[in-house]
C-alpha cells in the first residue's frame, strides 16, 4: 500500500520498490503501458527476424541462414507480430485509453486484467524460450496439419508453438471478457452507445471477436496437442483423418483475427482524423455500422484462405461472394474517413501523418485483397509473394501506420512529454518509402511466380531485381524506427511537458492532465456529446453555444477509492505456465504446476475474501 | 536537418512511385519464366481475364481514392486566419450511393468470375490423357497410367490434349504450381484433387511447390516440357524402352555398385530393381535436371549428390550412403548412361 501511495503523490522512493509496484499493479494505465512495451521489444524482435530472411532473400542462392533457420525466421515472424506485437499494441490501446475514452477510473475487473497482462507475457516468453533449447517452431504461423505432426515435426518447436499460442490465447479471451464488461457497464453517465468513441466502438467489435474466435483455435491446438502427445489421429491421414480440418477451424479463428489486428487501428484513425481536421467523423453511426458489420462477415470469409484446397465449386463460389461483401463496408469506411477530412482546417502534425499512411495503404491492400477474392484469379496469387503483398499492405500498411498513429497521438497524455514533430515526420517519411519500397515490388514477384516461404531460389527465373530492392526496403524501415527510437530517447530526456490538450483533442482524455493522476477523473465526467469535450470547447457549430467548463473541483485523492495493488495476478500466470512448460519437461512438473496454479487461484479469489473492499468503491 | 527538406519529401517520392511504375511496365518483367500473367492454355486465359478485368477496375478506384485522399489534405490544410470548419456530420444520401455503387462493382466482378469457377472445375473429358501426381517431400512423381509410364521431376505433356491431373500426397500437403499454364492446385493426403487444362503448344517451364511443406519447400520444384503431338508419342516410346545395358567400363562399374548398395531399396531401374520411396530411374539419363529441378543433370553434379544429397537439398530424404571416391562417379556416369 506504501508504494501505491507513493506512486500516487509521487514521492521519491527506492528502486526496488518501483519494480514491486509495477508487478503488482492492477492500473490499466500502468498495465496498458506494460502491454505496450512488451509489444514494442517484440515487434523489434519480429523486425530483427524480418530483417535477416531479407538479407538472405537479397540475392538468389544465398546461404546467409540455412533452410532449417529460415523456416523458423518465417515462423516465429508471423507468430510473433499477429500475437505478441500487433495484438498486445492494440491491448495497450485498449488498456491505457478505454477508460479514459468513457469516463471512467478503470476497467471492470483490474485484477483479471493484470492477469491478463502476465498470462500473455509468460506465453510470449514460453514461445521464445524455444531460441534457448534450439527447437524453434518451423511450421509456419498457421502450422498445417499434417506437417506439424510428430511424424513430420519430431522436435520440440510445434510444442513450444502450441502450448504457447494456448497460453496467449487464454490471457486474450480474459482481456476480451473484461473488455466487454468494461464498455457496457463503465461508462460515464451520458454516454449512450452512439456517443462512445469511435475507437471504443471498434474496440468493442473486436472483443467480441476475440470471444468467439479464440475457441476455434483453442480446438484446433487442442487436438493438436492430443496427436502430438496422446498419439490420438485427428490430423492423421494414415487414421483416416481430413488434415484439412485443420485449415477450416484455423482459419474460423483466422480471418476474424485478420479484423481483430485491423479494426482498433480503424478505431485510431477514426479518432485522429476528426481531431486534427477539427470536424466531427463524417457519417459516424455508418462507420460504426459498418464496424460491427466487417465484425459478423469476418465469420464467413475463412474458406477463401482455401480455395486452392480442392472444396469444389460450390463452396468456392459462396466463400467468393462473401468475400466481396465484406469489401463494401471496409470501403465505405474509406470513403467516410476522406470525407472526413474534406471541408475541414487540416492541421498536419505527426499522428495525422501516420492516419494518412494508413488510409493511402489500407486502400491498396484492400484493393489487392478483392482480386483474389475471385477464387480462378486467387488460383495463381495464393501462396505466392502477391499475397505476401497484400497482408503486409494490410497489417503493416494497415495496423501498424494506425497503431503508430495512436502512438504519436496519445504519448504526450501517456507520458506527459511531446515527441518531437520533426523526428517523427522524419519516422513518417522513411517509414512510407521503406515500406513500399520493400512490399510493393512484392506484387511483381508473386505475379511471376515467387512462391512464398522459400529460403532461396534460382538466379534464372527474373526474381532477383525486386528481391534486392525489398531488401534495400527493409533496411529503410530499420532506419525509420531507429529514428522513433532516438525522438523517445531525447524527449524523454529533454522533451517539452505536454500540456492536457495538446492537439485541440474532442473526447475526454484531454479533459484530464497529462499524465492522468491514478484516478483518471477527479469527478466523473456527464457526457452529452460524442465529441463532448469539443462541443464544450467550441459548442456544436449548430447554435449550441459552448458549455462553459465547470473548474475541475479539488478532491482530495485519498477519497477516491481505487483497487490496491496485489501479486496473485503475476503469481497465478507463472504457476500456470510453469504448469504448461511442464508438458514439455516431465510430468510431475506438470502435476506440481497443477497443485500450485489451483493454490493460486484460490488465493487469488479469496484475496478480498477476509478484507472487503471500502463500500462505495470505484465506478 | 534543414526547414523545408521534409516538405519535399512527398514530391520526390510520387515521382519515384511513377519512375517505378512506369519501368516495371517497359522491361520485360511480365515474362520471366514463372509468370502467371502470359498463360498458355485456355485455362490460364479465362482466369488472366477475371484477374486483368478486376486489375483495371481496381487500379482505376485505387488513383480515384488515393487522389481524393491527397487532394482533400492538399485542398483543405490549415490557413492562418481560417475559421473553424462547418461540423457536418454526415449525408445519409451520399454515404447510400457509395454503399450502392461498391455493391454494384463488386457484382461486376462477380458476375464473370461464378461460371469460371464451375468451367475450371469441371469433370475432364474422357479422352483425356490422365497423369497422377505425386507430391512427396521434396519432389514430384508423375504416372501415366494409360500409357505406362513413370518419371520424375519432369513432367512432359503433349501440347493441344487435354490433360487431366489426379494430386496424390503420400506424405503432407503440397500444391501443385504450373504458373504458365494457369494456376496450382494443392495436393492433400487421404484425398484426390484434379486439375485439367489444354496446354497450348510446345514450350518449356518451370513449376514448383507452393505450400510450404518442410524443410526443402524452396528445393520442391519440377519442369514443364510441353512438345508437339509427334514428339510427345517420341518421348513415350523411349520411356517405355527397358533399362540400356552400359557400355563404358566406369558405367558398369557403376551398375555392379547400383545392384549391390542400398540404392535399390528406394530406387526403380526398370529389371534392376523396384524401389518405391525415391524417384524412377530406369531413364535418368533422359533428365535435363537432377534433384527436382535444383541443378543441370551433369555427371559432376550426379556425384555431389550421391556423396551428400542433403548438402544440395538441405533434409533430403535421401541420406548419405558413405559413397566415396571413385564410387559416386561411377554411379553417375552409370546413371547418366540410362538415356
Amino acid at each position: 500500500m506504501a508504494t501505491h501511495a507513493a506512486y500516487m503523490t509521487g514521492t521519491k522512493v527506492s528502486a526496488g520498490s518501483v519494480l514491486w509496484s509495477w508487478i503488482t499493479t492492477v492500473d490499466h494505465k500502468r498495465i496498458g503501458q506494460l502491454y505496450g512495451v512488451s509489444a514494442f521489444i517484440f515487434f523489434l524482435i519480429g523486425g530483427i527476424e524480418a530483417v535477416i530472411m531479407r538479407l538472405q532473400l537479397a540475392h538468389p542462392d544465398s546461404t546467409l541462414v540455412s533452410a532449417h533457420r529460415f523456416n523458423e525466421l518465417f515462423t516465429m515472424h508471423g507468430t510473433t507480430m499477429v500475437f505478441l506485437a500487433i495484438m498486445p499494441m492494440s491491448a495497450s490501446f485498449f488498456n491505457y485509453m478505454i477508460p479514459l475514452l468513457i469516463g471512467a477510473r478503470d476497467v471492470a475487473f483490474p485484477r483479471l486484467n493484470a492477469l491478463s497482462y502476465w498470462v500473455f507475457l509468460s506465453g510470449a516468453l514460453l514461445l521464445h524460450l524455444s531460441f534457448l533449447v534450439d527447437a524453434v517452431p518451423d511450421g509456419g504461423w498457421f502450422g498445417y496439419a499434417n506437417l506439424t505432426s510428430a511424424q513430420f515435426s519430431p522436435t520440440h518447436g510445434i510444442d513450444f508453438w502450441m502450448l504457447g499460442l494456448q497460453v496467449l490465447g487464454i490471457s486474450s479471451l480474459m482481456a476480451g471478457f473484461n473488455f466487454i464488461v468494461t464498455i457496457i457497464n463503465m461508462r460515464a453517465p451520458g454516454m449512450t452507445l452512439m456517443r462512445m468513441p469511435l475507437f471504443v466502438w471498434m474496440s468493442f467489435v473486436v472483443q467480441f471477436l476475440v470471444v468467439l474466435a479464440f475457441p476455434a483455435i483453442t480446438v484446433a491446438l487442442i487436438l493438436l496437442m492430443f496427436d502430438r502427445f496422446f498419439g490420438t489421429l485427428f490430423y492423421a491421414p494414415a487414421g483416416g483423418a481430413d488434415p484439412l480440418l485443420w485449415q477450416h477451424l484455423f482459419w474460423i479463428f483466422g480471418h476474424p483475427e485478420v479484423y481483430i489486428l485491423i479494426l482498433p487501428a480503424m478505431g485510431i484513425v477514426s479518432e485522429v482524423l476528426p481531431t486534427f481536421a477539427r470536424k466531427p467523423l463524417f457519417g459516424a453511426p455508418v462507420v460504426i455500422y459498418s464496424g460491427i458489420m466487417i465484425g459478423f462477415l469476418g465469420f464467413g470469409v475463412w474458406s477463401h484462405h482455401m480455395f486452392s484446397v480442392g472444396m469444389g465449386p460450390v463452396a468456392d463460389a459462396a466463400f467468393s461472394i462473401s468475400t466481396m461483401l465484406i469489401a463494401v463496408p471496409t470501403g465505405v469506411k474509406i470513403l467516410n474517413w476522406i470525407a472526413t477530412l474534406w471541408g475541414g482546417r487540416i492541421y498536419f502534425a505527426t499522428p495525422l501523418y501516420f492516419s494518412l499512411g494508413f488510409i493511402a495503404m489500407f486502400t491498396l491492400g484492400g484493393l489487392s485483397g478483392v482480386m483474389h477474392a475471385s477464387p480462378p484469379v486467387d488460383l495463381q496469387q495464393t501462396d505466392s509473394y502477391f499475397i505476401v503483398a497484400h497482408f503486409h499492405y494490410v497489417l503493416f500498411g494497415g495496423s501498424i501506420f494506425g497503431l503508430f498513429s495512436g502512438v504519436y497521438y496519445w504519448w504526450p497524455k501517456i507520458f506527459g512529454k511531446m515527441l518531437d514533430e520533426r523526428l517523427g515526420k522524419l519516422h513518417f517519411w522513411l517509414m512510407m518509402l521503406g515500406f513500399n519500397v520493400t512490399f510493393f515490388p512484392m506484387h511483381f514477384l508473386g505475379l511471376i511466380g515467387m512462391p512464398r516461404r522459400i529460403y532461396t531460389y534460382a538466379p534464372d527465373l527474373g526474381w532477383n531485381f525486386w528481391n534486392l530492392v525489398a531488401t534495400i526496403g527493409a533496411l529503410i524501415i530499420v532506419l525509420s524506427f531507429l529514428v522513433f527510437l532516438w525522438n523517445v530517447f531525447k524527449t524523454t530526456r529533454s522533451g517539452a511537458p505536454a500540456p492536457a490538450d495538446p492537439w485541440d483533442g474532442r473526447t475526454l482524455e484531454w479533459t484530464i492532465p497529462s499524465p492522468p493522476p491514478v484516478y483518471n477523473f477527479a469527478v466523473v465526467p456527464v457526457v452529452h456529446d460524442r465529441d463532448d469535450f469539443w462541443v464544450q470547447k467550441y459548442g456544436d457549430g449548430h447554435g449550441t453555444p459552448p458549455r462553459k467548463r465547470v473548474p475541475t473541483p479539488t478532491v482530495d485523492p485519498a477519497s477516491i477509492h481505487m483497487p490496491p495493488p496485489s501479486y496473485w495476478p503475476i503469481l497465478l500466470a507463472g504457476a500456470f505456465v510453469f504448469m504448461i512448460a511442464g508438458a514439455l519437461v516431465s510430468i510431475y512438473q506438470v502435476v506440481l504446476g497443477g497443485f500450485l496454479t489451483l493454490y493460486c487461484m484460490i488465493r487469488f479469489m479469496l484475496e478480498y475474501h477476509h478484507q472487503p473492499p471500502p463500500a462505495g468503491g470505484h465506478h | 536537418m534543414r526547414k523545408g527538406l521534409l516538405s519535399r519529401i512527398p514530391t520526390a517520392l510520387l515521382l519515384l512511385t511513377v519512375v517505378l511504375l512506369l519501368s516495371s511496365c517497359g522491361w520485360s518483367l511480365w515474362d520471366a519464366p514463372m509468370t502467371t500473367v502470359r498463360p498458355k492454355s485456355e485455362f490460364g486465359r479465362i482466369t488472366h481475364d477475371i484477374f486483368m478485368l478486376i486489375s483495371w477496375w481496381t487500379l482505376g478506384i485505387g488513383i480515384l481514392v488515393e487522389g481524393a485522399l491527397l487532394w482533400a489534405c492538399f485542398h483543405y490544410r490549415e490557413k492562418p486566419g481560417l475559421p473553424l470548419p462547418k461540423q457536418v456530420h454526415g449525408h445519409t444520401l451520399l454515404e447510400v450511393s457509395w454503399t450502392v455503387v461498391f455493391a454494384l462493382i463488386l457484382l461486376i466482378f462477380a458476375i464473370p468470375t461464378i461460371p469460371v469457377i464451375f468451367k475450371t472445375q469441371e469433370a475432364p473429358a474422357a479422352t483425356a490423357l490422365r497423369v497422377d501426381v505425386s507430391g512427396r517431400q521434396w519432389w514430384w512423381e508423375f504416372k501415366y497410367p494409360d500409357l505406362k509410364v513413370v518419371t520424375a521431376n519432369e513432367l512432359h505433356l503433349p501440347a493441344g490434349q487435354e490433360v487431366s491431373f489426379n494430386l496424390h500426397a503420400p506424405d503432407v500437403i503440397h500444391s501443385f504450381w504450373m504458373p504458365q499454364l494457369g494456376g496450382k492446385r494443392d495436393v492433400v493426403p487421404a484425398r484426390v484433387n484434379r486439375i485439367t487444362l489444354t496446354p497450348d503448344g510446345p514450350g518449356e517451364f518451370p513449376g514448383q511447390c507452393a505450400e510450404y511443406c518442410g524443410m526443402s519447400h524452396a528445393n520442391m520444384r519440377f519442369r514443364i516440357i510441353v512438345h508437339d503431338k509427334a514428339g510427345f508419342e517420341q518421348w513415350v516410346a523411349a520411356q517405355l524402352k527397358p533399362a540400356v545395358q552400359p557400355t563404358d567400363p566406369l558405367a558398369q562399374k557403376g551398375q555392379e555398385l547400383f545392384a549391390q548398395s542400398t540404392c535399390v531399396g528406394c530406387h526403380t531401374i526398370a529389371g534392376v530393381s523396384g524401389g518405391v520411396l525415391g524417384p524412377n530411374l530406369t531413364h535418368f539419363g533422359s533428365r535435363k535436371t537432377l534433384g527436382a529441378n535444383l541443378l543441370a543433370n551433369t555427371p559432376e553434379n550426379v556425384a555431389k549428390w550421391i556423396e551428400n544429397p542433403g548438402h544440395l537439398k538441405p533434409g533430403a530424404l535421401m541420406p548419405d550412403l558413405g559413397l566415396r571416391g571413385e564410387q559416386p562417379k561411377a554411379l553417375a556416369a552409370y546413371l547418366l548412361s540410362l538415356k
